[in-house]
């Protein structure tokens, strides 16, 4: 009790310093906030995008149906793979006809079938990147009667790549704005330290516990911390909401993470004000 | 309640404050420590109450060895052992009720309890009337009492005094001193050091330790009635 009222004793005694290190800790959560905003925009995009990753194996004409029955169980074997579709050259033919209607004519003119038969091989939610796609394909292509196995590649290679670069985008920005909101928490308790000495060398004289002469800086920088995420969260809101009215739609973040970015900042406070606490609280 | 057994204390470059020093107050003494300026009386004082350590040998202080007491536990000493200074060291801005207040607060006394304590505490020293004054605007001789009040606040077994008279003048120094030997009378060791032979005098029946570029040269109760060796 007394180091919360000595916590907000401290916020008005000194607001503008309390406000300007909130104020960091919300510029520095506020970047996050807007990569994360942006992470998950793009995460929904890719999701939608990455379902159908999948791997089309085309068979020779000449295959047999007891070579492919082995292949498809082989296939399907595999830890990675949901599922495993054959289609037919009579169902390639009907599907074609189906999605792209302005050929149509030209199928049903044909006289022999010009489309492979294949197999179909869809991925497990979560092992839809680069390498499980090569892997079933390469195992795909040791089949002699398979003529090729393709899943668009490079395409693939680039969806991961984007998501990479936002992800070290935001930990690299992230953090960078984190260490300057630290030393500005860790100077602005040093003030408050250095402005109640005197009291602090009081308690240290008659017996105060070394806890209870620290819980309100640590509180102080927890309270300054949760601020700066409700700061944060208010900014990316905005842009949000401006993004969402003047250029595209956009969705909101769930507020799972919402909680954990405001949770972040109070818990970030307060471990800066640590940090900050051990070395000065000693030398009084 | 306090025992120094073969206790050194050397500063970086200064060489020994302190060099092979044995003493042991008893509970309920009243002792000076005397010497000339620089002979180590606030060394003293500072191992007793544990904000320094010595180099050498061990304190014991109410039941607390130097050697084994660790940095988070100081605290407890600090509760059993009051202490006084010659700069009264009370925290401007405040009411002479209000710093001994805040001693109870920071230690954890139940709130309701702290106005009246800390109120009888002023009562006891003898600055009832001033309670509510800020102590800035006390005498020397009153921000003094204050002290005491504010060290007598954790009812300790020990009060250390160094040179607390050092800054009053004689009608000062003479309650200040009546107030240590009430207080002593009720059971509590206290050990003081001043440099004020004149004072010394005036109590014949106190212990006197005297140390002499840091060592202890004289001490009443062995000169008295030497142990056997
Ligand atoms: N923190 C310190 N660092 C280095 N040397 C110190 C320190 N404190 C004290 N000394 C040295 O230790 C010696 C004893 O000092 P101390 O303060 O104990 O003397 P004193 O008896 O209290 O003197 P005075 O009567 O002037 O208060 C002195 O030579 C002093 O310079
Ligand atoms: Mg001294």
């Amino acid at each position: 009790m007394y180091a919360l009222r000595e916590a907000i004793a401290a916020f008005r005694r000194a607001p503008v310093l309390t406000g300007l290190s909130s104020a960091m800790v919300g510029l520095a959560l506020y970047v996050v906030g807007l990569f994360g905003l942006a992470a998950y925009n793009l995460q929904l995009a890719l999701s939608s995008v990455e379902e159908r990753v999948e791997v089309a194996v085309y068979l020779r004409d000449d295959a047999r149906q007891s070579e492919i029955d082995l292949l498809l169980t082989e296939l399907a074997a595999i830890p990675e793979v949901r599922s495993v579709r054959f289609i037919s050259k009579r169902d390639a033919m009907a599907r074609a006809q189906v999605e792209l209607p302005e050929f149509g004519e030209l199928f049903s003119d044909l006289e022999v079938n010009p489309l492979p038969q294949s197999l179909e091989v869809e991925l497990r939610p979560g092992s839809r990147n680069p390498e499980v796609v090569e892997r079933v394909s390469q195992s795909a292509l040791l089949y002699p009667f398979v003529e090729d196995a393709r899943y668009g590649r490079e395409w693939v290679d680039k969806l991961f790549t984007l998501r990479r670069i936002g992800a070290a985008t935001t930990a690299v920005l992230g953090s960078a704005f984190a260490l300057v909101a630290a030393l500005i928490i860790g100077t602005a308790l040093r003030i408050a330290i250095f402005a109640r000495r005197e009291e602090i060398y009081v308690m240290r004289l008659v017996g105060a516990t070394n806890g209870f002469i620290r819980r309100p800086f640590l509180l102080e920088g927890a309270m300054a911390g949760l601020l700066g995420g409700a700061i944060a969260w208010a900014l990316t809101y905005a842009t949000y909401r401006g993004v969402y009215a003047y250029l595209f739609e956009v969705a909101w973040m769930p507020d799972g993470w919402v909680a954990l970015g405001m949770l972040a900042g109070g818990l970030f406070g307060a471990f800066s004000s640590t940090l900050a606490i051990r070395r000065h609280l000693e030398a009084i | 309640m306090i025992k120094l057994t073969h206790v050194s204390k050397e500063y970086p470059r200064r060489g020994y404050a302190l060099r092979d020093v044995s003493f042991h107050l008893k509970k309920g003494e009243f002792a000076f420590l005397t010497g000339h300026s620089g002979s180590g009386k606030s060394t003293t004082m500072r191992l007793v109450h544990m904000s320094d350590r010595p180099t050498d040998g061990e304190v014991r202080v109410v039941g607390y060895s130097s050697e084994k007491v660790t940095q988070r536990h100081i605290w407890k000493i600090r509760r059993r052992v009051g202490f006084v200074f010659q700069d009264f060291r009370l925290l401007p801005g405040r009411t002479a009720l209000e710093n001994v207040a805040f001693v109870l607060e920071v230690t954890g006394t139940p709130r309701s309890a702290i106005v009246p304590k800390a109120q009888r505490l002023l009562t006891q020293v003898g600055l009832s009337p001033k309670s509510g004054a800020y102590v800035n605007e006390l005498s020397g001789g009153e921000q003094q009492r204050v002290a005491i009040a504010r060290a007598l606040a954790n009812e300790p077994y020990v009060l250390l005094a160094d040179e607390p008279t050092g800054n009053l003048d004689d009608r000062a120094t003479r309650g200040v001193m009546d107030l240590f030997w009430d207080i002593n009378a009720k059971g509590m060791a206290v050990l003081m050091a001043t440099h004020d032979l004149e004072l010394i005098k005036r109590y014949p029946h106190a212990r006197v330790f005297e140390l002499d570029h840091g060592e202890l040269v004289y001490d009443s109760a062995e000169a008295e009635a030497p142990v056997e060796a």
